[in-house]
């Protein structure tokens, strides 16, 4: 059920991604709807399946872009791993640790399509890449990043109920 | 009997005088004596007359200067709309130069055959200029095909499936293509940038290339077919140790609008990539 939920819900981010999101650049830079939902996930408490959900939004989002498959993939695992251990050290705050996540995880997909790129043969000039691709970028999902994880805990609520003591 | 009064014979003596003065005036007697006598007269006058004219022009230059200002800042304001009014029109010659070129294109290429395809998707990565579009090798698409609009040339297809092909823009960084320019017939490689804009590079520098030049494919390499509206120069650009020159180009296609696409399916693009030497090819 839970696996059901993920697919489908990250099916219909990628597309939401690649139809609208992508048409709505701050300069050159666009909000990653896949990566917000994806840290949303990891950070909520009764969660477990945040490796699983990673990998699948990895594919969908390898799906919908040019870049060598898996650059994806491996870019939300080490962002789910780093958020994973961000969660353990501010608990307490969800909605600082959902900001430092996605601060983190931004640059880190960002870093990972840029090597990905420069494998292929295609050199980026990194002034460029920072004021016009990953400055914006990571304003866009800054801005999304707490009501995307007010969403993603309703959803978790929903699908982890909370155990009443007898 | 009434004798004349002194003041009468005076009076008469004066008009005597006078006649005398006249008569001798006119018959030319009196030439030497008046230059001798007008001459200071005029010398004098001339003095004062000079004094006078440079007090007053002191006294009435700021205004003179007030009036100027205002009469260059008209003429500024004339000269600007003017500009306005050229701008305008080189940019009307230079969309009927475009039409222009666009309709010879199609009159010299009704051979092609065309698949119609809507763009669906556009590539999440920003790093990555590539759209989705919504036929695939079902329909007859291969990769490699050239893809344009009514503009100009849009990019190629770099992967097909069943229903659906990926195009890589002529904008994203990792595409270059052959070019000429259309008026000065010389060669380069446009090459898109990160940005989203596409540059013209490797022109020889002995070369000599015009703001508004339309840049065409060349068919240089079997890419693409020759002579497909690409955009028009904009800027150029020549480093005194740089090897080549080169120019910003503007695209003939608005990336950010784009709906609705052309492919040109009876044209397989040349694989020459193994004909290329590698870093360790001796």
């Amino acid at each position: 059920m839970i696996y059901l939920v993920g697919v489908t819900l990250l099916g219909i981010l990628a597309i939401l991604q690649s139809t609208i999101v992508s048409r709505m650049p701050l300069l050159n830079g666009t909000a990653d709807l896949i990566l917000l939902f994806i840290l949303a996930w990891v950070l909520q408490d009764r969660v477990e399946s945040a490796w699983q959900w990673s990998i699948i939004g990895g594919i969908f989002a390898s799906l919908y872009s040019a870049l060598p498959f898996g650059s994806y993939v491996i870019a939300y695992l080490i962002a789910t791993s780093v958020t994973r251990m961000l969660k353990r050290r501010v608990w307490k705050a969800p909605f600082l640790a959902m900001l430092v996540a996605t601060f983190i995880g931004t640059l880190i997909v960002y870093l990972v399509s840029l090597i990905a790129r420069s494998i292929s043969g295609v050199n980026i000039p990194m002034t460029s890449a920072l004021n016009l691709i990953l400055l914006p970028g990571l304003l866009l999902n800054l801005i999304l990043a707490i009501p995307v994880y007010s969403i993603v805990h309703d959803l978790a609520g929903w699908l982890y109920p909370e155990e009443l003591e007898a | 009997m009434k004798t004349n009064s002194p003041q009468s014979i005076q009076l008469i003596v004066i008009l005597l005088v006078a006649l005398g003065l006249i008569g001798l005036a006119l018959s030319g007697y009196l030439t030497p004596v008046s230059r001798i006598l007008v001459n200071p007269v005029v010398k004098a006058q001339t003095w004062l007359a000079k004094r006078y004219q440079a007090i007053q022009s002191l006294i009435t230059q700021p205004e003179d200067v007030n009036t100027l200002r205002h009469k260059n800042l008209e003429l500024e304001a004339e000269n600007s709309g003017l500009q306005v009014q050229i701008i305008e029109l080189q940019q009307q010659v230079t969309e009927a130069q475009l039409l222009s070129t666009l309709v010879d294109y199609e009159r010299r290429h009704v051979d092609n055959q065309y698949i119609a395809a809507s763009v669906i998707a556009r590539d999440i990565s920003p790093f990555m200029h590539f759209v989705i579009i919504d036929r695939g090798s079902d329909n007859g698409l291969r990769k490699g095909m050239p893809v344009i609009t009514q503009q100009g040339l849009v990019g190629n297809i770099t992967a097909v499936t069943a229903g659906a092909a990926r195009v890589q823009l002529i904008n994203d960084p990792g595409s270059s293509i052959n070019v000429i320019l259309q008026q000065s017939e010389v060669e380069g490689v446009v090459k898109g940038q990160i940005t989203g804009e596409i540059k013209l590079d490797m022109v020889s520098k002995s070369a000599t290339i015009q703001p508004g030049e339309l840049v065409l494919t060349s068919g240089l390499g079997g890419k693409y077919p020759e002579n497909i509206v690409i955009g028009q120069v904009v800027t150029i650009r020549s480093d005194a140790y740089s090897l080549f020159q080169s120019a910003s180009v503007q695209p003939a296609v608005d990336f950010s609008q784009l709906d609705i696409v052309l492919i040109i399916t009876n044209f397989q693009s040349e694989d020459i990539s193994p004909l290329v030497p590698g870093p360790s090819t001796p």
